[in-house]
């Protein structure tokens, strides 16, 4: 029995008086009716947060959460309940509703539990113990008075800190049991200036899978203090944003939520199986510049997007999406993969133990080019340079997504000039990618922040990818 | 749909149970050296069915319990929440809740609600009207709701179904000023969502209801019908060239304006200084045929409450009247922060609410004459401080009062203080399925940014 799978039995089941073989017994009530798929999944977490504002740690709060999910597929059909008690009696109740989606007649024999060994992406630690509750209120005490000294015009700060410790205990109907242990942490400072009776403000952050000693490590945090005044003060200075359609110039780093928007949610799974995407049965096809490849990558070492599993207890993987230009494939999960013939890419995620998994990114990245990023923008004789950017959203059936700048400036013969107001940029997901004329050779992943939404579920996702220029992106400013 | 002979699990004899446990917690939390507390627990269970192309695709069994505990000892404070309630866990949550108080810094504005400000008095909303319907019964509507969507164009060739909500769920606030109340409330809904497809290119669009009482809710023809409808008209939809031009938001878009406007008037916007409405208090910033206001006491209603998040007591109030502010949004610490008493707006506002003018949906096109309607807004792009606004729209360009074409890929921007200003008229189109009640707005220009 792997490491892992010990914790969380002793972590999760033993406080509840269960053990492997009850979990075994339940999955082998699932699975009395004709079920395709079947999984149990247990989660623990706790997690807390502490807000600093006006110089003062005002409040905390701690969050203790518990629960099983149960669910039963049968083809394309699912029943799934979930409760916040761990007993026998209670579990058993709910796999009987659950496996009343399928018709009546056994899906044949339980197979034998055996214990999935995944890689180690990240310790397996408790975040929130990872610093004392002084070192934490010292912490978020230094950074604000740090950041007050940036400069005078800054009036408000408000930190936040964010821990998470969660494990994960997933049986499936194979008999595949696998579990892990998933710390992270989150940190985020804002900021308000003023400035002869103008204000504006400006927000970083940053996280990963580890302890809040990341933040002390390469002085993180004070890197997002800095950057936050950096950014507030640049707005002071903005003047309207152009509108109308030119040629966009994204900068690295966290503005590749443009691949998460226009295109990583239309490569989906279950979208695709259902036909609703602008990309559906498009593999092969030209969907981007040959200076394209975008890959998925949850096996990243300790970042905010990675999973050394997915919530069904798939071993994550790098999934190519697009390869030079060229549609390769779709991110899924278990049942999308089955009932397409492909097989699963370790994308399956839920929120928690009371939502149904299904296909969702991890980290999602553009690979390097060969441009240098100072010959792109040198190349652009109108345009506009985004470096910021406070998210976005996508209509998949349309292929109509927005990202909106924070960050951005005009350029002009080449040259980055004024700053200017924040913008809602809107385009085509299916033809964006067509219009990339350079890559540059800079790319770069976000600081460990982005978090997804779809359907009502939240997950902490990553984004990345290198400066870029986009001959023909729609600008929403009011400067017609 | 009958709404009678059902198991509730929300019952006089449920109140009662989570009420005791909240006085516990207050126990406890005394116990373990609080000065004061507050508890807020909630349990309910429902069912949710989707249903598409013609088979039930899913079946969800939902039943969720939450506790939630805030302590303060003298003027520092902590919270805790979990989906826990047994005593055990009870006690760890307050010891985690207490050591976090322990630990925060004492803030002057801090604390539980001035007392004589807690409701006192609980009439009956009719929130509770629980839902007798069983999983074959939901699946079948869901199917024909479904149905109705999907033969009722031919130009709609997929869908991504209909589906059937229902959800009943008691909540208990208790403080140690003596305060512990509870009331179980219901939720049902039903949606559909279809796709049409035309030259290759694809539309989707949705319609939905939502009613405390099942039999309040459209008939499930009609909501597949109507996502029909709507889908099948975006159909064709193109760009089209930057331009100034008549904006009108559609009653179901038209809310979310006025929820900016919400944002920019509450507490914590207001004492952080991070709102373009900064002593707005008395200040004309509608037009003066503007009136907004709350109705927290409506039977039924979907944004109903006789206290709020901290057992105010709500009342009928004017935000706005004749487009003058009458009154910001406040909880009681931000009130306090403000030197203001709280608005009974801790956790929202409640079913607020635009005075609905004179025209309906054609009345306004044709007000209009020439512009863009906008039935789809997507994006963030709403800066509360400055009261820049950028998003990204879809919709239909209007001729003479009537629709031309299907519109997308372009975004509408300004400032909410100039759009604001001028705003040409409200209609009587009020959409009344969610907790801000409107008609269609129409703005006399904004930037349109497209091709």
């Amino acid at each position: 029995m792997s490491d892992l799978i010990q914790q969380a039995e002793s972590l999760i089941l033993k406080p509840a008086g269960l053990s492997i073989n009850d979990i075994d017994q339940v999955m082998g009530h699932l699975l009395s009716n004709q079920i395709d798929q079947a999984d149990i999944y247990f989660q623990s977490s706790r997690s807390e947060s502490w807000v600093l504002e006006d110089g003062i740690v005002k409040d905390g709060n701690y969050n203790i959460e518990q629960g099983v999910g149960l669910r039963a597929v049968s083809g394309e059909k699912t029943g799934f309940a979930y409760s916040e008690d761990l007993t026998m009696p209670n579990m058993l109740e709910a796999a009987n509703s659950v496996k009343s989606i399928a018709s009546l007649g056994s899906s044949g024999i339980l197979k034998p539990t055996s214990f999935n060994k995944v890689p180690v992406l990240y310790a397996a630690i408790d975040p929130l113990n990872s610093m004392s509750r002084e070192e934490k209120i010292a912490l978020l005490k230094r950074i604000d008075q740090q950041t007050r000294e940036i400069d005078s015009r800054v009036e408000q700060v408000v930190i936040s800190l964010v821990g998470v410790y969660e494990v994960v205990l997933v049986a499936a109907e194979d008999g595949h049991l696998s579990a892990d242990i998933r710390p992270l942490v989150r940190m985020n400072v804002s900021v308000i200036v003023e400035d002869n009776g103008r204000r504006e403000q400006g927000g970083s952050g940053g996280g990963a899978r580890q302890g809040y000693e990341y933040f002390i490590e390469d002085d993180r945090a004070m890197s997002y203090a800095r950057e936050a005044v950096r950014l507030a003060l640049v707005n002071l200075e903005a003047v309207d944003a152009p509108a109308g359609t030119m040629t966009v110039v994204l900068g690295p780093g966290w503005p590749g939520i443009l691949l998460h928007e226009a295109i990583g949610h239309g490569l989906e799974g279950d979208f695709n199986r259902k036909g609703s995407s602008a990309f559906s049965g498009r593999i092969g096809e030209k969907v981007a510049s040959p200076l394209c490849t975008v890959v998925d990558d949850g096996t990243l070492d300790g970042r905010r997007g990675s999973l050394s599993v997915d919530d069904e207890g798939t071993k994550t993987q790098c999934t190519t999406l697009i390869e030079n230009g060229i549609l390769k494939g779709y991110m899924h999960d278990k049942m999308n993969a089955r009932l397409m013939g492909h097989a699963a890419t370790g994308n399956g995620r839920r929120e928690s133990y009371a939502h149904l998994p299904m296909p969702r990114m991890t980290n999602t990245y553009m690979l390097a080019g060969k441009s240098d990023p100072d010959d792109i923008l040198s190349s652009v004789k109108n345009g506009l340079y985004a470096v910021n950017f406070a998210g976005g959203q996508v209509d998949i059936t349309s292929g109509k997504f927005v990202f909106s700048a924070s960050e951005a400036y005009l350029i002009e013969n080449g040259k980055i000039t004024s700053p200017v107001k924040g913008a809602t940029l809107i385009g085509n997901g299916p033809d964006v990618l067509t219009k990339v004329s350079m890559v540059g050779n800079d790319l770069k992943l976000d600081q460990g922040v982005g978090t997804c939404g779809k359907e009502g579920q939240s997950v902490p996702v990553g984004v990345g990818q290198p400066t870029l220029k986009i001959d023909g992106l729609t600008v929403g400013g009011t400067h017609a | 749909m009958p709404d009678s002979n059902i198991t509730s699990v929300c019952n006089e004899h449920e109140t009662e149970r989570l009420r005791n446990i909240a006085a516990d917690i207050l126990l406890e939390a005394k116990k373990q050296g609080a000065g004061q507390a507050e508890a807020a627990i909630s349990v309910g269970q429902g069912l949710s069915v989707n249903a598409r192309l013609g088979d039930v695709e899913t079946i969800e069994h939902h039943r969720d319990q939450g506790i939630g505990i805030t302590v303060y000892k003298g003027q520092q404070k902590g919270s805790a929440s979990s989906t826990k309630l047994d005593a055990s866990s009870i006690k760890e949550m307050v010891s985690a809740a207490c050591a976090i108080a322990q630990y925060a810094e004492a803030d002057p504005f801090s604390g539980l609600p001035d007392k004589e400000q807690l409701a006192t008095h609980f009439p009956d909303l009719s929130l509770h009207h629980p839902w007798a319907v069983s999983t074959e019964e939901a699946i079948e509507m869901a199917i024909a709701c479904e149905n109705a969507a999907r033969f009722y164009d031919k130009n709609i060739t997929n869908s991504e179904g209909a589906s059937i909500q229902t959800f009943e769920g008691t909540r208990v606030l208790a403080n140690s000023l003596g305060f512990n109340h509870g009331y179980p409330a219901s939720r049902h809904s039903m949606s559909c969502s279809v796709i049409g497809e035309h030259n290759g290119s694809m539309q989707r669009d949705y319609w939905y209801t939502t009613a405390r009482k099942a039999s309040d809710m459209e008939d499930p023809i009609a909501v597949g019908e109507k996502a029909s409808e709507r889908t099948v008209r975006r159909l064709g939809a193109k760009s089209i060239s930057t331009r100034k031009c008549s904006v009108m938001f559609a009653a179901e878009v038209s809310g979310g304006l006025i929820g900016h406007f919400i944002s920019a008037i509450r507490g914590g916007n207001l004492y952080r200084k991070s709102s373009f409405l900064l002593d707005s208090l008395g200040q004309q910033i509608f037009p003066s045929f503007i009136d907004i206001y709350e109705q927290p006491l409506l039977p039924q209603a979907m944004g109903s409450a006789a206290y709020d998040s901290e057992g105010v007591a709500t009342s009928a109030t004017n935000i706005v009247t004749e487009g003058v502010v009458q009154g910001y949004v406040l909880s009681s610490y931000s009130a306090r922060k403000l030197g203001l008493k709280s608005t009974a707006n801790a956790g929202g506002v409640h079913n607020l609410t635009v005075k609905p003018g004179s025209l309906d949906f054609k009345g306004m096109l044709k007000e209009m004459h020439t512009g863009l309607l906008v039935t789809e807004l997507i994006g963030q792009g709403v800066n509360t401080m400055t009261g820049d606004y950028s998003r990204g729209a879809a919709g239909y360009w209007v001729e003479n009062g009537e629709i031309q074409f299907p519109v997308e890929e372009v975004t509408i921007a300004g400032n909410l203080k100039e759009i604001y200003q001028s705003i040409i008229a409200v209609g009587n189109d009020v959409d009344l399925r969610g907790n801000t009640r409107t008609g269609s707005i129409l703005i006399k220009q904004m930037t349109l940014a497209g091709t």
